[in-house]
C-alpha cells in the first residue's frame, strides 16, 4: 500500500503534467479517418500539435474552433457549429472528436448542444460521428483526458445490445494511454496467436506507427478503429481491458453490451504477461502456442540473467498513473526499489501499488525524492533529461513526450518479449554506470607505479554486483 | 488588456504593408486554423532571456505542451529552460485563488533559483477570469526586490505574431531604460567602441555564435539582444544604443520604431542569412554610426570573410547549382533566405506569399524573376501539388511541414524556431549548403519510391481525397 502525498507547491517547476484536451485528442487519433477539433484558442491546437509532431514524427491532424476576443466574451457556439460544418464539408471524417480546453470550459460552454444545434442545422452531414468530452486542463492529465474520450466514444459510439458473443471469435480491447504504438501491435498479434480477433479501442498501432503510405497526404488520421468495428463491439466474446484509467469506459461498455470482461492493470513482466495469456487460453478454449510459451522461457532467462544489476537498483520513475503503475510493479517484481515515484495526478489504483509512497507532483518533486535517495536511474519522459544529467544518472524514456528520441513511440514495452527487452535496456544502463573499486596504495608499497588506474575490459554480464 | 490596446498593436505605422489594403491579421476561421496563439508568440519573443524565470500563469496545457521545446541556445544560464506554471486546479479557477497562488509561485521561483527577474505570462483562463496580474506582479516586485514583470499576451486575444508585439510592448514598458549600461572595457587596440542593438534575433541552435565574432572585432558591442542568449540587465540597457538592427522578421518592429520616437536610435531591417545580406547588414551598421574609419574597416572585413566563405561554399555550390526550391516560410520575410540560397546557385521557384502586400510581391518578382510563382494556400496539399507542377528538388519550410514533405517522400529543410542547425553569417552558410545536399542527395529517395519488386503496383503520387 502506497500512501499519496500532494505537492504543496505553488509553483509547477519541470511539470511532468500534460493536458487533458491533448490526451483526449491522443485518442481520436487512434480512430480510423478520424479527426480531433479542440475548443479553444488556436493555440490549444498548435501547442498539441507540436507535441504529437516531436513524439511520433508524423503529420498530426488536429483542428481549432479558433475562439478569439469576440467569441470568448459573446459565446462560441457558433464556432463549434462552423468547424463542426467546415470540417465536415471539406475533410468527410468518419469520426470528429470534439474536446474542450481550459478556456471553453471556463467561458462555460454546452458543448452537447452545440452538437445537437449542428445536427438540426446541417442535416447532411448526419452521417458524420460527432463524440464530444469535456475536458478541462486545470484538472487530470493526459491519461485522465484519453479515458474521458474512450468513455465518450463508447457513449456516443457503441449501441445498447443483447448480442455478447455473436462474433465468438471477436475480442474487444480497450487500450490505456499508457501503450505505445508498438505495444499495441505486440498485443493484436498476442490475441490473434490465439486464433481470436481483436478490435482494439482505440488502435494507435494502426495510426500512428509511423508508416509510409501511397498517398501523400490526408487531413484525416490513416488507419485506427474503424467507426463500424467499434459499433459492432457488443457482438464479441470478451473485452480485455488494460490499464485502471479505462475503468468506468469498461463499466459503461459491459453495461451497454453485456460483453464480459476481464481486467489488467498492466502488460509487463512474468505476472502481467501470465495472467493475459491464461484470458486468452480461456476465452479461445486454444492451449497456450509454443511460440508464446518459448517467449515466456525466454522473458524468464532475462530474468535470471539481469537481476544481478536489477536486484536493489535504485530507481526513480515519473509518469501518468497507469504507466507508473505497471512500471512499479515490474520492477518491485525483479527486486529493484522504487526510492521515488511521480506521478502528475491522483488516480485510486495508485493507493494499491506495492510502494511506500508516491508523490502527486512535477519532475522538480521526482529530481529532489532522487537525489535524496541517491537514485541510479531514472525512468520518465524526455524532459526529464535535464533532470537526470542533473543527477549524473541515465535516463530510460518512457510517457509523453519523447522527443529527443527516434522510435521512441515504435518501442514495445508490453508481453514477454517487450519486457524482455526493458530488462535487457536497464541492466544495460546500470553496468554502463558501474563504478570500479577505488584502489588502495598501501603506504608500505613503494616503488610501485602508482600512475594510471588499470584499463580494463567492462566485466561480463551477470559479474558484477 | 483592452480592445483598443490590442488594435494599437495590430496597427504597426513602421510596417510597409500597413498603408495597402491589407490590415493587422485576419479573423482566424473555426476548423480552417493553423498557427500559434498570442501567448505563444510572447513566449518565442522572450523566454530565450536566459536569466529569468518564466513563470506562465495558467492550467496545465499552455506550459505543459510547450515548456522546453525551443531550439535558442544560452552561453551561460539556463533557467529559461526550467519550466514553470501555476497549473492552476478548478478550484482555484472557480474559488478565484488564481492571483494568490501565483503570488505564491513569483516567491518560491526567487527562493528557489534567484532569477535576474521574473516574467509572468497571462493565458486564457486567467485573462477570462480575471486575475490582475499586473497588480501581484507590482506586489511581488515590491515584497522581494526582484522586478516581476507582466506579459499579457492570452491566447485568445490573437496570433503569434501579435504576442510577439505584446511581449515586445512589455519589454518596452517595463524593462527597456530602468538600468544604465557600464562603459565598455577600453580595447587592446585603442579602437572606439560603439553600442548597437539586435532586435528579432533568437540565436537558433547557437547561429548568431558565428556572426558574434565580427562584432568584436569591429567594435561594435551588442548592448543586448533581443532575445536570444541575453540577460535581464542587458535587456535593461536597451536605450543607450547608437543603431538598432530589426533583424529578419517584422515581428518586434513596434520595440524599434518606439525607440526611434522615445530615445531617438535609428534602426534598420536586415538578415544575416546569406553572405550578401550579412555583408549589408555590417555595412549598414558603419553607415547608421557614421564613422569613415569603421566604414572602411568594415569594407576589409567584409572582404576577408566574402573570400573565406566563397572558398568553403565552392565545393557545395556545385553539387547544388541548378537546383529547384520551394520556399514556404508563412511570417518569416522570405528573401533574407532567397538571398542566402541564390548563393549558392539555387533557384527559388515558388515562395509563399500568405502575409505579403503588393510592395513584397515586387520586390520578389524583382528578386527572383516573374516566373516565380507566388502561393497564397499553405496547406500541405498545396504546398506538395506546387513542388510538383514546379518540379522542385527540396521543400524548405518550418517544421510543421517536414513530416508532410517526408510522407511524400521529398527532401526537407526546416527553417523554424525548432531547428537544430544554426545557418545565421559566412560560416552558416556552409551549414546550409551542407543540409541541403544531405537532403536532397539522400540515397533514401530514391528507395522510398521503388515499388517492392513483387508488386506491379503504380509509383506514389496520388493525393487523397480527403
Amino acid at each position: 500500500m502506497a500512501e499519496i502525498i500532494h505537492s504543496k507547491k505553488a509553483l509547477a517547476v519541470n511539470p511532468l503534467k500534460v493536458s487533458q484536451p491533448v490526451g483526449a485528442s491522443l485518442a481520436f487519433l487512434g480512430l480510423a479517418k478520424s479527426l480531433p477539433l479542440m475548443h479553444g484558442s488556436q493555440g490549444c491546437t498548435a501547442f498539441g500539435k507540436v507535441f504529437f509532431v516531436r513524439h511520433f514524427r508524423e503529420p498530426i491532424p488536429l483542428q481549432t474552433t479558433a475562439m478569439d476576443q469576440v467569441s470568448t466574451i459573446m459565446g462560441a457556439d457558433d464556432n463549434i457549429i462552423e468547424a463542426l460544418r467546415t470540417l465536415s464539408d471539406k475533410s468527410k471524417p468518419d469520426i470528429i472528436g470534439l474536446v474542450t480546453t481550459g478556456l471553453s470550459e471556463t467561458q462555460g460552454t454546452d458543448i452537447h448542444r452545440a452538437v445537437k444545434d449542428f445536427r438540426a442545422q446541417y442535416p447532411q452531414f448526419a452521417e458524420v460521428g460527432v463524440v464530444a468530452v469535456n475536458t478541462p486542463d486545470y484538472l487530470g492529465c493526459l491519461e485522465s483526458g484519453y479515458a474521458l474520450a474512450i468513455e465518450a466514444i463508447v457513449n456516443t459510439l457503441v449501441p445498447e445490445t443483447q448480442c455478447a458473443g455473436r462474433r465468438p471469435k471477436q475480442v474487444n480491447v480497450l487500450a490505456s494511454a499508457m501503450l505505445t504504438p508498438g505495444d499495441i501491435e505486440a498485443i493484436r498479434d498476442w490475441v490473434e496467436a490465439f486464433g481470436l480477433r481483436a478490435v482494439i479501442l482505440p488502435d494507435l498501432g494502426d495510426s500512428l506507427d509511423g508508416h509510409l503510405v501511397e498517398a501523400e497526404y490526408s487531413a484525416l488520421t490513416l488507419g485506427g478503429t474503424p467507426r463500424v468495428e467499434i459499433a459492432a463491439m457488443g457482438e464479441s466474446t470478451a473485452t480485455l481491458v488494460l490499464g485502471p484509467s479505462l475503468a468506468k469506459a469498461a463499466d459503461l461498455l459491459k453495461a451497454k453490451t453485456g460483453v464480459p470482461d476481464f481486467r489488467f492493470a498492466g502488460l509487463m513482466g512474468l505476472d502481467d504477461c501470465d495472467a493475459f495469456t491464461q484470458a486468452l487460453a480461456e476465452i479461445s478454449g486454444q492451449p497456450v502456442p509454443a511460440k508464446v510459451e518459448r517467449h515466456r522461457a525466454q522473458l524468464q532467462d532475462a530474468m535470471v540473467d539481469s537481476h544481478f544489476m536489477l536486484g536493489f537498483a535504485r530507481i526513480a520513475l515519473a509518469a501518468d498513473p497507469d504507466l507508473l503503475g505497471m512500471q512499479a510493479r515490474f520492477l518491485a517484481g525483479m527486486g529493484a526499489e522504487v526510492v521515488a515515484a511521480v506521478a502528475p495526478h491522483r488516480h485510486e489504483s495508485l493507493a494499491a501499488l506495492p510502494l511506500a509512497r508516491v508523490l502527486v507532483g512535477d519532475l522538480e518533486d521526482m529530481e529532489l525524492a532522487a537525489r535524496a535517495s541517491d537514485a541510479q536511474l531514472v525512468i520518465a519522459n524526455s524532459h526529464a533529461a535535464g533532470s537526470a544529467a542533473r543527477l549524473g544518472v541515465p535516463l530510460l524514456r518512457a510517457g509523453f513526450p519523447q522527443y529527443d528520441l527516434v522510435g521512441g513511440y515504435a518501442r514495445t514495452w508490453v508481453g514477454y518479449r517487450g519486457s524482455r527487452q526493458a530488462l535487457f535496456d536497464i541492466a544495460n544502463l546500470m553496468l554502463g554506470q558501474h563504478h570500479e573499486l577505488e584502489a588502495f596504495h598501501s603506504i608500505y608499497r613503494t616503488g610501485v607505479s602508482v600512475g594510471h588506474p588499470d584499463v580494463r575490459t567492462p566485466p561480463a554480464a551477470g559479474l558484477v554486483h | 488588456m483592452k480592445a483598443s490596446e490590442i488594435q494599437a498593436l495590430l496597427d504597426e505605422p513602421a510596417c510597409d504593408h500597413n498603408h495597402k489594403e491589407k490590415s493587422g491579421c485576419a479573423r482566424p476561421k473555426p476548423g480552417a486554423t493553423a498557427g500559434g496563439c498570442s501567448f505563444d508568440g510572447a513566449q518565442i519573443a522572450l523566454l530565450p532571456i536566459a536569466d529569468v524565470a518564466h513563470i506562465v500563469h495558467g492550467p496545465i496545457a499552455c506550459a505543459g505542451s510547450s515548456w522546453d521545446n525551443r531550439g535558442t541556445r544560452s552561453s551561460g544560464p539556463t533557467l529559461f529552460r526550467i519550466g514553470m506554471t501555476t497549473d492552476l486546479s478548478e478550484t482555484d479557477v472557480v474559488m478565484g485563488r488564481g492571483e494568490k497562488r501565483l503570488f505564491h509561485a513569483i516567491r518560491q521561483a526567487i527562493d528557489s533559483y534567484a532569477p535576474a527577474a521574473v516574467f509572468v505570462y497571462n493565458t486564457c483562463v486567467t485573462a477570462l477570469i480575471g486575475d490582475d496580474v499586473d497588480a501581484v506582479c507590482r506586489a511581488a516586485t515590491e515584497h522581494w526586490g526582484v522586478p516581476v514583470v507582466p506579459v499579457d499576451a492570452a491566447g485568445f486575444y490573437g496570433t503569434k505574431n501579435l504576442g510577439n508585439r505584446l511581449a515586445g510592448e512589455a519589454m518596452f514598458k517595463h524593462v527597456i531604460g530602468t538600468r544604465e549600461p557600464a562603459p565598455p572595457p577600453p580595447r587592446s587596440d585603442g579602437r572606439p567602441t560603439w553600442d548597437i542593438n539586435l532586435i528579432g534575433e533568437y540565436n537558433i541552435a547557437g547561429e548568431f555564435w558565428h556572426v558574434a565574432p565580427l562584432f568584436d572585432e569591429l567594435g561594435l558591442r551588442i548592448l543586448c539582444t533581443l532575445s536570444g542568449d541575453s540577460r535581464f540587465a542587458e535587456v535593461q540597457t536597451m536605450h543607450r544604443a547608437r543603431v538598432n538592427m530589426v533583424v529578419c522578421a517584422k515581428a518586434l518592429l513596434n520595440v524599434a520604431r518606439k525607440m526611434q520616437q522615445n530615445f531617438g536610435i535609428p534602426f534598420f531591417e536586415g538578415s544575416f542569412y546569406g553572405v550578401a545580406d550579412m555583408s549589408a547588414a555590417l555595412r549598414d551598421f558603419a553607415r547608421l554610426i557614421g564613422d569613415p574609419d569603421l566604414a572602411a574597416r568594415t569594407e576589409v572585413v567584409i572582404a576577408r570573410e566574402e573570400a573565406r566563405s566563397h572558398a568553403a561554399l565552392e565545393p557545395w555550390r556545385e553539387r547544388l547549382a541548378g537546383k529547384r526550391v520551394l520556399l514556404y516560410t508563412g511570417g518569416v520575410k522570405s528573401w533574407s533566405i532567397v538571398s542566402a540560397l541564390q548563393d549558392l546557385g539555387m533557384k527559388v521557384v515558388a515562395t509563399g506569399t500568405k502575409k505579403s502586400t503588393e510592395e513584397d510581391k515586387a520586390r520578389i518578382r524583382e528578386l527572383m524573376g516573374d516566373e516565380t510563382k507566388m502561393i497564397d494556400d499553405g496547406s500541405p496539399k498545396a504546398l506538395l501539388s506546387t513542388y510538383r507542377e514546379y518540379k522542385a528538388d527540396i521543400l524548405i519550410a518550418g517544421g510543421r511541414n517536414l513530416y508532410t514533405a517526408l510522407k511524400a517522400r521529398i527532401p526537407f529543410l526546416d527553417i523554424n524556431q525548432e531547428r537544430e542547425f544554426g545557418y545565421a553569417g559566412y560560416d552558416g552558410m556552409v551549414e546550409l549548403a551542407r543540409q541541403l545536399a544531405l537532403s536532397m542527395e539522400s540515397p533514401v529517395w530514391e528507395a522510398v519510391r521503388r515499388p517492392a519488386p513483387w508488386a506491379a503496383q503504380q509509383g506514389p503520387g496520388s493525393v487523397l481525397t480527403a
